[in-house]
């Protein structure tokens, strides 16, 4: 048995090599085909749409930027525009691109693996499938007129009445002076950020060395943004809170 | 040499020939040995190892692959086909874009025009636009999934951290070709998605009229973020013009070469990802 067993081990051993000419380039041109074929397919039998001639002096109800920046469009309902429309895409950006370098994890290199990873994979699914995904399904389908959410089934209606009624956490909080309000909000937001790095570097004390500072100090607070936007989202939907932060300059 | 008397053609051997069909091989001979093809086809095309490897390395479209390459690589399974066909869909995009460009004019008294002209007159012209618009949306499609697989297989991991970089870049590059596009039928779509999309260049901190600290830098809205990328203060002619630009020449420009540089990573960073 244990004779049998070692030479086809050793074979899988070898990494065979196949030549790319027949193998690839045959499978790269059928698949070619296919994709121009589906493509013809489906331009003979949708149109690209045409509406009616640009009108500066009409503004259609909703206005709705390309599907694929609806997500972020969404987002704009929770926060200002400068982060919503600037520093969030900037921020998924860079952030995309510090994934090399900030995940040191040596397993899962060329391979479909959940187990030897699992931070990093719920991580990435969270963020591409819920707050990149789904918001832009929800931005395409569900968004109607004065951007309010609508059921399918439901008549996009105008006129739709929906109670302005969210006040910001300082407000709630009892804060009625500007000067406290604001104070009391950049604390909340310190408190999010420094205690959450705290704990993660509590946490994490013993990969310090290996890992190293700023790499996981960029990856906290990539991870605290992220789930603070997913905060923002609940207390917005949940508790009626616009702001966490006002200023006059900035509010969060 | 030049003295040899010319060859007079024998019937019954001629007619031999033909019927045992060796006059085509003789011909296939003959061309295939003749000055021209030897210098066109620089190998035989029997399928030998040798015609296997040069077939890739002696042609300049395909040389970009390897001569070999692992078994694993070739599984579906494995790589989704989703880099090769956001490929594929670019070039869709770039044969398509240059038809739709001999009859499009991005000037605000003529763009709307022209799309209907090559929707209703132009022969084809409507199949053309189709295949532009819904190749452009399919390949921010797939450039997503490419993406998600590769996260997926652990494929930015060293040594390939730099190409994941270019990637990133490359995605957020298919983003903006697509905006820059979607302006150009100059219908209320297209404008108005275009003007709900530079709003946001208004926000920028510091550099846009309505962003945070743009009193200290004394930006307006004629002249901050917004007004660099739309030509103005709303999205008009010159925001026309300048998204023709860079979604025709600019862009695409950029794309390609970064493609260049991503393609070669591929190969020079040890071929497509698998387990080491």
């Amino acid at each position: 048995m244990a004779e049998a067993a070692t030479p086809k081990k050793k074979i899988e051993e070898v990494p065979e090599k196949l030549h790319v000419w027949p193998y690839l380039v045959r499978l790269e041109f059928l698949c070619a085909l296919v994709v121009i074929v589906a493509l013809t397919v489906w331009s003979i039998v949708i149109d690209a749409p045409l509406e009616e001639a640009a009108n500066p002096t009409k503004t259609p109800n909703p206005s709705k930027a390309p599907w694929y920046f609806l997500g972020l469009q969404d987002i704009l309902v929770y926060f200002d525009p400068w982060f919503a429309g600037v520093v969030a895409p900037v921020l998924i950006i860079v952030g995309l691109m510090l994934i090399p370098y900030l995940d040191v994890n040596p397993k899962g290199n060329g391979y479909y693996t959940y187990h030897e990873r699992k931070v990093a994979i719920w991580v990435y699914c969270f963020g591409f499938l819920v707050l990149w995904i789904a918001l832009i399904i929800m931005g395409v389908f569900l968004r109607g007129p004065g951007w309010n959410l609508f059921m399918p089934w439901q008549y996009w209606d105008p006129h739709k009445v929906v109670a302005l009624v969210n006040v910001d956490l300082p407000y709630a909080f009892g804060f009625r002076d500007y000067t406290w309000s604001a104070i009391f909000g950049g604390a909340v937001l310190l408190a999010y950020f420094g205690i959450g790095t705290g704990v993660y570097f509590f946490m994490e004390r013993k990969a310090i060395k290996s890992v190293g500072f700023l790499r996981m100090f960029l990856k906290i607070q990539l991870a605290l943004i992220m789930i603070g936007i997913v905060i923002k989202i609940v207390l917005r939907i949940g508790f009626n809170i616009k702001y966490i932060m006002v200023t006059p300059w900035i509010s969060v | 040499m030049a003295n040899k008397a010319p060859q007079i053609p024998n019937i019954a051997e001629l007619m031999d020939k033909i019927k045992s069909g060796k006059i085509f091989s003789e011909i296939a001979k003959e061309i295939t040995e003749s000055q021209l093809w030897t210098s066109s086809f620089r190998h035989g095309y029997a399928d030998t190892p040798r015609n296997r490897v040069l077939q890739i390395a002696s042609n300049v479209w395909l040389h970009l692959h390897p001569v070999k390459m692992h078994r694993h690589a070739l599984r579906i399974k494995f790589t989704w086909c989703m880099g090769g066909i956001t490929f594929l869909l670019f070039l869709s995009t770039v044969v398509t874009g240059v038809i739709l460009m001999f009859y499009y004019r991005p000037v605000g008294e003529y763009a709307y025009y022209d799309m209907k002209y090559l929707q209703y007159d132009v022969p084809f012209g409507m199949l053309m636009r189709n295949m532009h618009r819904w190749a452009a949306h399919a390949m921010v499609i797939t450039v997503w999934l490419h993406m998600f697989r590769v996260f997926l297989t652990g494929s930015y991991k060293p040594p390939r951290e730099f190409n994941w970089v270019i990637g990133v870049f490359l995605v957020t590059f298919t983003l903006l070709l697509s905006f820059t596009g979607y302006l150009l039928p100059w219908d209320q779509l297209a404008m108005w998605a275009v003007t709900v999309g530079t709003n946001m260049a208004r926000a920028t901190p510091f550099l846009g009229n309505e962003g945070p600290f743009a009193e200290f830098v004394g930006v307006t809205p004629r002249y901050d973020a917004r007004a660099l990328l739309i030509g103005g203060s709303l999205v008009g002619p010159p925001a026309l013009l300048r998204f023709y630009v860079l979604h025709c020449i600019f862009i695409p420009l950029i794309a390609g070469a970064l493609m260049i540089v991503h393609f070669w990573r591929i190969r020079k960073d040890g071929g497509i990802s698998g387990p080491l």
